[in-house]
């Protein structure tokens, strides 16, 4: 029982990471179809020389900065307060954000975009895209905030505040150096959920502010490409490194 | 105590702004008339919401609700051994968790075209099937419901699994220990004590993975073809290429009622999930 179990993890296990390892082994080939013609680096180098892909790539990056600091310090406060007075509509406000299906969320910012816009001469563009990925990325900060706060002790604070400390001294020299480490994982989730956000994205964005993942939808519409292929490598890379570092952040106590 | 309610303020002007008010606008735009290029004009009507009942539109409804369905009872047998084996791994456990997780955080639109790559007609699977004679036509594994389905399980796989896991790893071993004593196979074992005692990570589960299917996009858009194949993708062509988005909000909004309840019913043990 407990060897068939094994067997059937194995499988599994290669069941979700197959794709993902067929896919990085054939952006190192020489040829445009998947058959295996020799070994090449050129796609990554042609990833490199698209200035459409590099522009991209800058768009989405900042979107992403921008978005992940001001998700990260609102989540912060907000997960603090929920911590402290429980509050319950704002909880459940965010888990319905959390679980809203995606195209809702994209189509009724679209709709509040075009709506508070009429009157003024606002088009959409990076600000609109930030703005929304700001919105769902939110409850993913709170998330991992109250996931730590979980294991603080209110002791610490309690001390703080008998020794004559102010609230605000409390949370700023106490508490937020303890949460340090939440606070960066869930500023590296947050990053990794709003550089990866194609459905929202693509409904609020205008010209100008293409992302990296609109690129590759498109591409990958029009059929499977090298190019394509050595940018998703990269792309999986890179934002599996931040989550790892965001997990290794997290379980430290 | 002071701090704390202040503290609350900018997530909640935040949520507010950019989550209740668009969705207030969504039920506005609703209620209102199509306009001559997009958009919205008065009258104030409830035509939108007669339309959802249109036999076309219906279709495209239980169609999304078949397979969200299947693809969530897929989801529920391959993820539960799964999640057996993870919660009797010992000191493995984190890792083995955190493996099933990991592509889960990365990107889902990469994911989506990773398999793209595996199943199109001159895909690595047809290319292997052509070039060892097994088939003389390339199979077509992309571009419909099967291969719809297949991408929904494979994106929403770690969300039943997670549940799962969280239910069975805290399972007394004492009872396993008592049914065994008292006579019974493994296989009883499993079936009149494991499976359900397994029972509330198993409905946190399906719920967790029904919703997000039942509301898929990408998933449909890119591996079923384009045509519209689900209610994501009737409301997304609604506000862009079709232009008539007060019919477009009426099916956002009557998705977003189906998702209020799910959310309730997990937001009352949403910690112990999340």
């Amino acid at each position: 029982m407990r060897r068939l179990l094994a067997v059937y993890a194995g499988i599994a296990y290669l069941f979700l990471y197959a794709p993902l390892a067929v896919l990085a082994v054939f952006s190192f080939n020489a040829s445009k179809i998947a058959v295996w013609q020799g070994f090449t680096l050129q796609w990554y180098g042609s990833v490199f020389h698209n200035s459409a892909l590099l522009e991209g790539t800058l768009n989405s990056l900042v979107i992403a900065g921008v978005a992940t600091i001001a998700s990260t310090i609102i989540g912060t406060l907000a997960g603090y307060a929920i911590w402290k007075r429980r509050m319950p509509w704002l909880t459940n406000s965010l888990y319905l954000s959390l679980l809203s299906p995606e195209i809702v969320t994209g189509v009724s910012l679209l709709a509040f975009f075009a709506w508070a816009f009429r009157f003024g001469h606002v088009q959409l563009g990076m600000h609109t895209v930030i703005l929304a990925h700001i919105s769902f990325s939110l409850a993913y900060v709170v998330i991992v905030i109250l996931a730590r706060l979980r294991t603080f002790d209110p002791a610490l604070e309690e001390a703080g505040l008998d020794l004559g400390a102010t609230e605000w001294e409390v949370f700023r020299r106490i508490t937020v150096p303890m949460l340090l480490p939440g606070i960066v994982a869930a500023a590296l989730l947050c990053f990794t959920v709003s550089f990866d956000d194609y459905v929202i994205t693509s409904l609020v964005a205008g010209v100008n502010s293409e992302t990296l993942p609109m690129m590759i939808y498109a591409m990958a519409r029009k059929g499977v490409s090298p190019e394509v292929n050595a940018l998703s490598v990269m792309i999986t890379v890179g934002l599996g490194t931040l989550i790892l570092l965001a997990g290794k952040l997290e379980q430290r106590t | 105590m002071k701090l704390a309610r202040k503290f609350a303020w900018p997530s909640a002007v935040t949520m507010f702004v950019l989550f209740f008010v668009p969705l207030l606008i969504i039920l506005a735009y609703s209620l209102l008339t199509r306009g001559p290029y997009g958009g919205v004009m008065p009258p104030w009507t409830f035509e939108s919401y007669l339309r959802v009942f249109d036999p076309l539109y219906g279709w495209i409804f239980w169609r999304s609700v078949w397979i969200a369905a299947v693809s969530t009872a897929l989801c529920l047998l391959l993820a539960f051994p799964l999640a057996l084996y993870i919660a009797r791994s010992g000191a493995r456990k984190t890792l083995l968790l955190n493996l099933v997780m990991l592509p889960f955080w990365t990107s889902f639109l990469i994911r989506t075209y990773a398999w793209m790559f595996l199943l199109r007609d001159t895909g690595l699977v047809n290319t292997v099937l052509l070039a060892v004679h097994a088939i003389r036509e390339p199979l077509p594994l992309l571009f419909n419901n099967g291969a719809v389905i297949l991408g929904l399980v494979y994106g929403y796989l770690p969300f039943m699994v997670l549940p799962l896991y969280a239910t069975l790893e805290k399972m007394d071993h004492s009872l396993l220990q008592a049914a065994a004593d008292l006579g019974a196979t493994p296989g009883v074992t499993l079936w009149r004590v494991v499976i359900p005692l397994s029972k509330p990570g198993a409905v946190a589960g399906c719920l967790l993975v029904f919703i997000p299917c039942l509301g898929a996009y990408l998933t449909p858009d890119l591996m079923g073809g384009g045509k519209t194949v689900m209610l994501g993708n009737l409301v997304q062509n609604q506000f862009t290429t079709a232009r008539d988005w007060p019919f477009g909000a009426a099916f956002s909004l009557l998705l977003m009622l189906i998702v209020l309840p799910v959310t309730r019913a997990l937001g009352k043990r949403g910690e112990d999930l999340l």
